[in-house]
């Protein structure tokens, strides 16, 4: 009997041991936000790293914010190597301590040679960070059910629209885009914003259609609203909107006024392990072919303008040019606003007290 | 004759003092049985909640990230703007807390602290930081204030000097809806940011009315389970028995299929024309979804200890009651109701605090005006990263469960408590 047990624990052992040798050198676990988004990073820069260097890359789900990296590097147990997160918290962890500074001279230039320096657009490569898209906050609605849409002051308006509306839940970007409904230029509406009555005016603004709003939380779950007939009107991220279009046929169509856009970058989490194969792919990933290869599947800009001229059609519709559907496509720009990830930084955890007290009255 | 009143052992002892030694050792024995359980409990209980009572008062982010500054701020009198050596002594710690990249001793680490009580702040501190090694040498409070006039604001400086204490009460000052007001005294946060105390209001009401329906529907079903012939009884259990098995998830979604608005109840009332399409019923994702899911999920906790005791209770009592000429109503009234007292008071008690502390499925089925205390504090943990804050709030509802038993024992007795 003893000596069953002594071989059940050694082969015990023995299997513990093999699979912690397992997680060797050539695997990394990338994050992301999940969905289509993941799948077009998926699709240009896991598939072709992996069939270029032989390495594995494991991809993993969440729905943003420092909480689990900084979870994980306070308890000194990184799974993570690479994590996809919005501007204003890679300045927020890279200030924290929690993310590892990634130095900028590793990127590589250009494929027509212009170096990285001037190839990535401006405030796109951050002291722990390297972007990689630039991605939009816009609102959206059933063609084939809602007709001429004027701009983002219509979303507001339930009298000429009746119905739900979806909004994301929290005060980013709501708050700037109900100032723009409102009549703020883009221009101003930070600078309306800082002030104690600019707030109120916001929150007045959503006030407004408050009951009849479903919050939503993850990206993909605005298409599904509006494909449910849940929600007349969403605020959406553009690329689950143009997915939905894209790949399944879905009516929707894209209102640019009033568009709230941002970064995603990669951060690699304090104390990561197998730093030599992450930095790879954070080179492989964000170059300029992999970053036109992976607008051909979702509508996001690249950050490099190197990337630009290679972007061509959606990946399986030779037909359907990308270049129109980027947040960043002239027509569309016209009354775009950055996010201020600076005013976050500093406001957000003020503005989500207001907020979730005005959510529960 | 006296002799023979002491009995003696065979090794000459007294057998008393003998047997008090047996006994002693036997109970030590016993009392190592005990000990895993002790052992688990400390570690996994008692320290985890000791470091959320300390968590809550203690926040060091100013004296980790600039401690000299931490000590010199100290020292001022708090009148105008602080002298210039402690200006200098700033500046200097700022360079230095700039080089740092250890986790918790950032720059970042001090303005998200100073930022928690004076918002907007979070910016000066890490752009400051940046161009402090610009300052290379004094006036160092004009330099300061050139590179960003925030700097010649007095309450910038009365916060940090709050917020280099180590020990502070500031996040219960957060927790219960309050604010330090410029002069430093304490007055009530403006309403538009008050969250908290409203909540704490919410989750106590929700979970007495949780309670009292549990008990409304708990009483009779229990009664029938004791009276009822023993086949049919236990059929009746597993019944109640089976969605307490059952996982909690499994039963939350389960609630959510049933009472959405394209969900079972709505399409069968639309279909039997009580309601229009147009006019269905929002019966989850608020309040109602959270009563309901609850009261279903906690209702075992109240039927399983009222049964067991009313189990125990004679019929023969309600009989002889009956037949010395009661009412039923009296009879049960005078003494079935009061026999059944200890079983009500422990379900009572097992629903009510389980409830105050229920997340999950308000989580889920909540909504927005749903949700409950643990939601926010899970908020704080997981979303804003204000752990301190949310240990605060934590603490709070910690001793306000403590206060709810301490009145429950001085109104029934926990003695009279029987589970089962």
């Amino acid at each position: 009997m003893n000596k069953l047990i002594n071989k059940t624990l050694i082969a015990t052992a023995i299997s513990a041991a093999v699979a912690a040798s397992s997680v060797q050198a050539g695997e990394i676990t990338v994050v992301s936000w999940g969905g289509a988004y993941t799948k077009s990073q998926v699709e240009a820069y896991h598939k072709p790293w992996m069939a270029q260097t032989g390495n594995t890359v494991v991809s993993e789900d969440y729905s943003g914010g420092l909480a689990e990296i900084k979870a994980q590097v306070e308890a000194g147990n990184v799974t993570w190597n690479l994590v996809d997160v919005e501007l204003s918290d890679a300045v927020r962890g890279c200030d924290e301590g929690i993310l590892e500074v990634i130095d900028p001279s590793i990127l590589p230039a250009g494929a027509d040679g212009t170096p990285a320096a001037d190839d990535f657009l401006p405030g796109t490569v951050h002291e722990c960070a390297v972007g990689n898209i630039v991605w939009s906050t816009v609102f959206a609605y059933d063609g084939s059910k809602t007709q001429g849409v004027g701009g983002i002051a219509d979303f507001f308006n339930l009298d000429k629209f009746p119905g739900k509306r979806g909004l994301r839940k929290g005060p980013k970007p709501n708050l700037e885009m109900a100032l723009m409904a409102d009549g703020v230029a883009p221009a101003d509406v930070y600078e309306v914003l800082s002030t104690d009555a600019g707030i109120d005016r916001a929150f007045a603004k959503l006030d407004s259609i408050k009951d009849s709003v479903v919050w939503w939380e993850a990206g993909a779950q605005p298409p599904q609203l509006l494909a449910d007939g849940e929600v007349v009107m969403t605020t959406a991220y553009n690329g689950r909107i143009f997915n939905a279009v894209a790949a399944e046929g879905k009516p929707f169509e894209i209102n640019w006024d009033g568009q709230v856009w941002d970064l995603d970058l990669w951060v690699i989490p304090k104390g990561a392990s197998n730093m030599e194969d992450t930095l790879d792919f954070i080179k492989f990933s964000t170059g300029t072919q992999a970053l036109a290869d992976q607008a051909s599947w979702i509508s996001y800009g690249p950050v490099r303008k190197s990337s630009a001229p290679l972007v061509s059609s959606y990946h399986n519709q030779p037909d359907l040019d990308m270049a129109p559907h980027m947040p960043t496509a002239p027509a569309n720009f016209a009354n775009a606003l950055q996010n201020d990830f600076e005013f976050w930084a500093d406001n957000q955890d003020q503005l989500n007290e207001r907020f979730n007290a005005w959510l529960s009255k | 004759m006296s002799t023979a009143d002491i009995s003696i052992s065979q090794d000459g002892i007294p057998l008393k003092q003998k047997l008090a030694k047996t006994t002693a050792l036997q109970r030590r024995r016993a009392l190592l049985l005990t000990m895993p359980l002790v052992l688990f409990l400390l570690v996994s209980f008692v320290v985890p909640i000791g470091q959320m009572l300390f968590n809550s008062v203690h926040n060091d982010k100013v004296s980790a990230v600039v401690p000299n500054f931490a000590d010199a701020i100290l020292q001022w009198d708090g009148v105008g703007l602080p002298p210039e050596e402690t200006f200098e002594i700033f500046v200097k710690d700022m360079i230095q807390a700039k080089k740092v990249r250890e986790v918790g001793r950032t720059v970042g680490n001090l303005a998200t602290r100073v930022n928690y009580e004076m918002p907007g702040s979070r910016s000066l501190f890490t752009s400051t930081a940046r161009k402090a090694k610009k300052i290379k040498e004094g006036p160092y409070k004009e330099a300061l204030i050139k590179l960003n006039k925030k700097w010649g604001n007095p309450q910038i400086w009365l916060t940090l000097q709050r917020a280099a204490r180590d020990i502070t009460p500031a996040f219960y000052v957060a927790a219960l809806d309050l604010k330090y007001a410029e002069d430093g005294s304490i007055e009530r946060a403006d309403e538009l940011y008050q969250i908290y105390l409203n909540n704490f209001m919410k989750t106590l009401w929700l979970s007495a009315l949780i309670t009292f329906i549990c008990i409304l529907l708990a009483y009779p079903v229990a009664y029938l389970l004791s009276v009822l012939p023993l086949r049919q009884s236990n059929l009746l259990m597993i019944m109640v028995l089976l969605p307490f098995w059952t996982s909690l998830l499994v039963r939350t979604t389960a609630w959510i299929a049933i009472l959405q608005t394209e969900g079972i109840i709505n399409d069968m009332l639309v279909f039997l024309g009580f309601i229009s399409d147009d006019g269905r019923i929002q019966m989850i994702y608020n309040q109602t979804g959270t009563i309901i899911a609850m009261v279903h999920i906690l209702l075992p906790f109240m039927i399983l200890p009222l049964y067991s005791v009313m189990k125990t209770i004679p019929p023969s009592y309600m009989r002889a009651a009956l037949s010395m000429g009661a009412k039923p109503l009296y009879a049960y009234r005078k003494v079935y109701f009061p026999q059944t007292l200890p079983g009500l008071a422990a379900g009572t008690l097992l629903v009510f605090i389980l409830a105050i502390g229920y997340y999950i499925t308000p989580a889920l089925v909540g909504g927005e005006d749903g949700l409950l205390i643990s939601n926010l504090i899970a908020y704080h943990i997981q979303k804003s990263l204000n752990w301190s804050l949310g240990a605060a709030l934590g603490t709070i509802l910690l001793v306000v469960v403590l206060l709810l038993y301490w009145l429950y024992n001085k109104l029934i007795g926990i003695d009279k408590l029987r589970f089962g």
